[in-house]
């Protein structure tokens, strides 16, 4: 057993001097991001836009010098005891710059771990506003959670008409708690009410949720939790036969939860990053990736529709690459210093930071699933006016 | 158990300590800190008390609980709302005003507090629990860590616990490091101050398991009918072993907590639970340095040696098949399964590094 | 008032079902073994990934009931065979940690072969049609769980009460050695124990998935968990106990969930308390309620420990 452990240790230990047969100078960029655990779906989806990016532009040139770039994937596990140890390993492959996490406390518990490392990161979707405040190394090319609430508060309240709203959260996840609270605050201010209620961790059976909510009276049922609840969520909904909409925030914007409500009666209408369709070059690229490629298919819930996290893992790769050239060296230290005031024109809209590093975003897009077909569909581009 | 033993091993032991702490302080100064060896001994320290603290009530006093993530809920929550900045506190409590709690307490002062907290909670759920028998008892206390999360994030108590959000901005292990004035490391003691704290911990759990209170527990757990009938108070005793093993679970709780930099209710699972029981069982029920040997392994396996198990690996154009992600768990709970049904007896079984004389093999991490 | 109650109501008379044909896996097995068999709920969603698994490969519905049935059960004795046969004479302490290894094994080796991913459940035709029931919608499954606990159950009493097999098992469960003394083949009445228990489990699983259709490799761990707080409430040995228990249990928890509204309909509150937060919560708190005071549980015998 020792010596089979030892021998496996050797090899593996041998294994990156294989990889760099190459002659070209690598430079490493790591996706920090979820592969297993409750946002596991999300996490790989996000990564898939961050590998596509990777296949199309393999290389960069910095400071006149060619590199190749080397993503370095750390599962950070959905989960806040996991984390360090994933940011650790990518703070000792010595990174130029990390890419991540889908989920804001994951996000939140390694940042501290880039931050003594001085290793600028990226986050993609992790809206919570704590990710970039009071730090400088972390910055973000998505919008934030008060943003994103006030969208949905003002969209449900002037043109859906609706008085009275039941949230449902998963208990100690505090991306949906957040994205509540903001929402409860904008919400009651247009002079609706809220109703709130938590679900605990691990929980399959919304049923007795869903008839709270009717009994209730909601005109809405605001559950901005993440992929595999929704979906239970909206096929349970539809079991029920339940009238009222379902509401969510970005994680609902996932093929799965489409294909979930495909066949029903469940209308589900969720705010996003992306719509697909709105770039037609990188849908078509992507896509034709997707398919030549059995295993990135498979993470992407089986089929290859479009997801907005893709595209915003897509988008960080691209300005991860702009900063790595503007910085001139693959020094972690000089990507942080350019970032501030790198800007790209990305699939998701134009990309810069304002002083906290959060990307300036001034609309999201309000999609709505066609239960024929389980696609997504535009409905309409939501401001905070 | 002759205790006219000669003092050599003792010696011996307390050489071996002394070496460990030695190579950690220096290996610390000269190997760069981004160095993945680091994550694993600070981690490791942690998973080491918390170990011996299951131990001490698992191993050496025969009560099954398995409350400990529960209790390390309680010492890590604790230790945070004492300690965040006041400064900071409206921004880690942004949805509850700051929060209720408004001043800090010394680091120090809040493990301890971590420490009291805990004890404080298994007194009280000591007080209907410990009667059980051996698998009720760790169902209930599996349960009573289930109902002490739900409880912390429940938003009522959101303006103390911050409810379903982390804690985060206290001081962590970084913070021991000293600094000049331009904010440059010139002594690193964010290795060695981990190490410290759980090897004065262990040690006094040493010196408890040896007092009179230790062969009552050993007495307790080998027989309960003849410990009482020798007049040993099972209540009493029983109560005691729990509350001194949550003490030093609440402890490394805090601990982990400066490990993580963050702190959320979420993540103290009845997993974690687990994973401590099986680190304890593969080091051998009954000794504490089996329980420290087997943390340090058993973190370095999951977080670093066998993290290339979750990756595709090529060797020349051949891949290497099998390995993606979650392989490294499969490996791991096969020889966590072969431990469990071949060699029940663990890494030590009951001996100690002080019963092998001067034949110390144990390298590192074993603190009497 | 009955037309709030009655979805809640519902919704735990199903869920409770399910809990049962996990409970008995779990009150069989501690009868004879007296031990908690902690992977229980990690073999019944072993049954879910299996049934995924052989759907997605094309096999008839006709086909793949049995067949989930058949592996399942033979995961059962597997795991016994494996992992607590070797321990027989050991302290009851190790087979549990045993049982806790064999769980964390299954769920990781779930989580390997899934990628981590939620895998959707096939749709079962006829079970997963909507009925109307007076003022709720649900699926037919709601209705035929609690008629298909009950009919496997009376089969079950039946064939402990009546089959020779059944006779063993009843020795077993009450004097260990002395029936292997008096010529029982205690390894096969032990597997016999597994395979009941276990296929009952995987029916459970077709249940209870056909309800919520997502399995994960920690689905098992909560609908484990509350069955087994089931057999203890209904008294853990007792198999009338464990469904009665899982019934009281599944309705409870529903009711537990819509209290606020129940109240807030019936005009004894004005603001909602957020009582469905505890809803796990409560249960564990019964669990250490009915330990502490009635350690037996409803129906269950008093042990006398010898000394």
């Amino acid at each position: 057993m020792k010596k089979m452990l030892a021998l496996i240790m050797i090899l593996a230990l041998m294994a990156p001097v294989f990889a760099l047969a190459d002659d070209m100078p690598v430079v490493k960029i790591g996706v920090y991001e979820p592969a297993s655990g409750d946002s596991g779906a999300g996490g790989k989806q996000e990564a898939l836009g961050v590998q596509y990016a990777n296949v199309v532009t393999p290389t960069v040139v910095i400071g006149g010098v060619e590199y190749k770039v080397e993503l370095v994937p750390a599962d950070n596990g959905s989960s806040t005891d996991k984390a360090p140890s994933a940011a650790q390993k990518l703070v000792s492959e010595n990174v130029s710059v990390a890419l991540g996490s889908y989920g804001s406390s994951v996000s939140i518990a390694g940042s501290q771990y880039f931050a003594d490392a001085k290793i600028p990161v990226i986050g993609l979707t992790c809206t919570n506003p704590q990710v970039t405040a009071g730090n400088s190394h972390y910055f973000r090319v998505c919008f934030l959670d008060d943003f994103q609430a006030t969208v949905l508060a003002n969209y449900v309240s002037k043109t859906l008409g609706a008085n009275m709203v039941y949230c449902l959260g998963e208990l100690g996840n505090d991306y949906d708690q957040g994205l509540i609270a903001f929402f409860t605050q904008q919400f009651e201010a247009l002079g609706g009410s809220v109703i709130k209620e938590d679900f605990p961790t691990n929980t399959a059976d919304f049923t007795s949720y869903l008839t709270n909510a009717a009994m209730y009276g909601a005109d809405i049922f605001f559950c901005p939790v993440s992929i595999a609840y929704s979906t239970q969520i909206i096929q349970q909904a539809a079991a029920q036969g339940f009238e009222i909409s379902i509401l969510g925030g970005d994680t609902l914007d996932s093929n799965v939860v489409a294909e979930a409500a495909k066949g029903t009666n469940v209308s589900v209408v969720i705010t996003t990053f992306y719509q697909e369709g709105a770039n037609e070059e990188f849908d078509s690229g992507f896509k034709a990736w997707l398919n030549s490629d059995s295993e990135a298919l498979t993470n992407n819930g089986g089929n290859d529709m479009v997801s907005a996290v893709s595209v915003m893992g897509y988008d960080g790769y691209y300005m991860a690459l702009a900063a790595l050239q503007a910085a001139g060296s693959p020094d972690s230290a000089a990507v942080m210093a350019a970032l501030p005031s790198v800007a790209i024109d990305g699939v998701s809209g134009h990309i810069a930071f304002d002083e906290k590093g959060d990307a300036i975003r001034t609309s999201a897009f309000v999609k709505t699933i066609n239960n024929e077909t389980g696609e997504w569909i535009f409905v309409t581009e939501q401001t905070v006016e | 158990m002759n205790k006219e033993q000669s003092k050599r091993p003792f010696i011996v032991t307390w050489v071996v300590v002394a070496l460990i702490y030695a190579a950690v302080f220096i290996s610390e100064q000269i190997l760069p800190p981004s160095s993945m060896l680091f994550t694993v001994l600070k981690k490791g320290a942690t998973y080491a008390l918390v170990a011996v603290s299951m131990n001490l009530l698992n191993g050496f006093t025969g009560i099954f609980s398995l409350g400990q993530a529960g209790f390390m809920l309680i010492g890590a929550y604790v230790y945070g709302i004492f300690t965040i900045p006041v400064a900071d506190r409206s921004q880690v409590y942004q949805y509850f005003d700051g929060g209720l709690v408004q001043f800090t307490v010394p680091v120090v002062t809040a493990m301890i507090l971590s420490g009291v907290a805990a004890a404080f909670f298994a007194f009280l759920i000591g007080l209907p629990v410990l009667r059980l028998k051996s698998d009720y008892l760790a169902i209930a206390t599996l349960g009573f860590a289930e109902i002490i999360r739900a409880i912390v994030q429940w938003n009522g108590l959101g303006p103390i616990t911050n409810g379903s959000n982390l804690l985060r901005l206290f001081p962590n292990f970084n913070d021991f490091n000293i600094r000049n004035a331009d904010g440059n490391v010139t002594v690193y003691l964010s290795t060695l101050v981990p190490f410290l704290i759980s090897g004065v911990c262990i040690f006094l759990i040493v010196l408890l398991i040896r007092s009179n209170y230790g062969r009552a527990f050993k007495a307790i757990r080998d027989d309960e009918v003849a410990a009482e009938a020798m007049g040993i108070n099972l209540a009493h005793h029983k109560q005691l072993s729990f509350c001194i093993s949550s003490f030093f679970a609440g402890v490394g709780g805090a601990m982990l907590a400066m490990y993580q930099t963050t702190v959320q209710a979420k993540s103290f699972t009845s997993a974690m639970t687990y994973e401590i029981l099986l680190i304890v069982v593969i080091g051998g029920v009954g000794s504490i340095t089996g329980s420290v040997l087997s943390s340090f392994l058993f973190v370095a396996c999951s977080e670093w040696w066998l993290r290339f198990l979750d990756e595709k690996q090529m060797i020349g154009d051949f891949e290497v098949p099998l390995l993606r992600n979650g392989f490294r768990l499969v490996v791991f709970s096969v020889i966590i399964m072969i431990v469990v049904l071949f060699f029940r007896r663990g890494i030590m079984g009951d001996r100690e590094l002080w019963d092998m004389g001067a034949d110390s093999k144990a390298e590192r991490g074993t603190k009497q | 008032m009955w037309d709030t109650v009655f979805p809640y109501l519902l919704s735990g008379i199903s869920v409770g079902g399910q809990y049962a044909l996990i409970a008995i896996g779990y009150t069989m097995v501690y009868g004879i073994l007296r031990l908690i068999n902690f992977a229980h709920g990690d073999v019944f969603m072993v049954a879910g990934i299996v049934m995924v698994y052989i759907a997605a490969s094309g096999v008839p519905l006709w086909l793949s009931i049995p067949l989930v049935l058949i592996i399942t059960a033979l995961v059962g004795f597997l795991i016994e065979r494996v992992a607590y046969k070797p321990l027989r004479s050991a302290p009851r302490m190790s087979v549990m940690i045993s049982a806790i290894g064999v769980s964390y094994t299954l769920q990781n080796l779930v989580l390997y072969v899934t990628g981590g991913l939620n895998k959707q459940y096939p749709t079962i035709p006829w079970v997963s049609e909507t009925i109307v029931l007076g003022a709720a919608k649900t699926k037919l499954v709601t209705v035929v769980t609690p008629i298909l606990v009950i009919i496997l159950v009376a089969a079950l009493v039946t064939l402990i009460n009546k089959t020779k097999i059944g006779m063993a098992m009843r020795a077993v469960s009450k004097d260990f050695e002395t029936s292997q003394l008096m010529g029982i083949k205690i390894n096969s009445v032990i597997s016999a124990t597994f395979v009941i228990g276990s296929f009952l489990a995987g029916v459970g699983s077709l249940l209870y998935f056909t309800n919520y259709s997502t399995v994960i490799q920690t689905s098992g761990a909560m609908p484990g968990l509350k069955a087994f707080v089931a057999a203890v409430f209904g008294g853990i040995g007792s198999i009338p106990g464990a469904v009665i228990g899982a019934f009281l249990i599944g309705i409870m928890e529903n009711i537990i969930k819509g209290l606020d509204v129940i109240l807030f309909k019936s005009g004894v509150i004005t603001k909602p308390l957020g009582l469905a937060t505890f809803s796990d919560a409560f249960t564990f708190a019964l669990l250490i309620i009915i330990l502490v005071v009635k350690p037996t549980g409803l129906f269950g015998e008093a042990a006398t420990d010898k000394v």
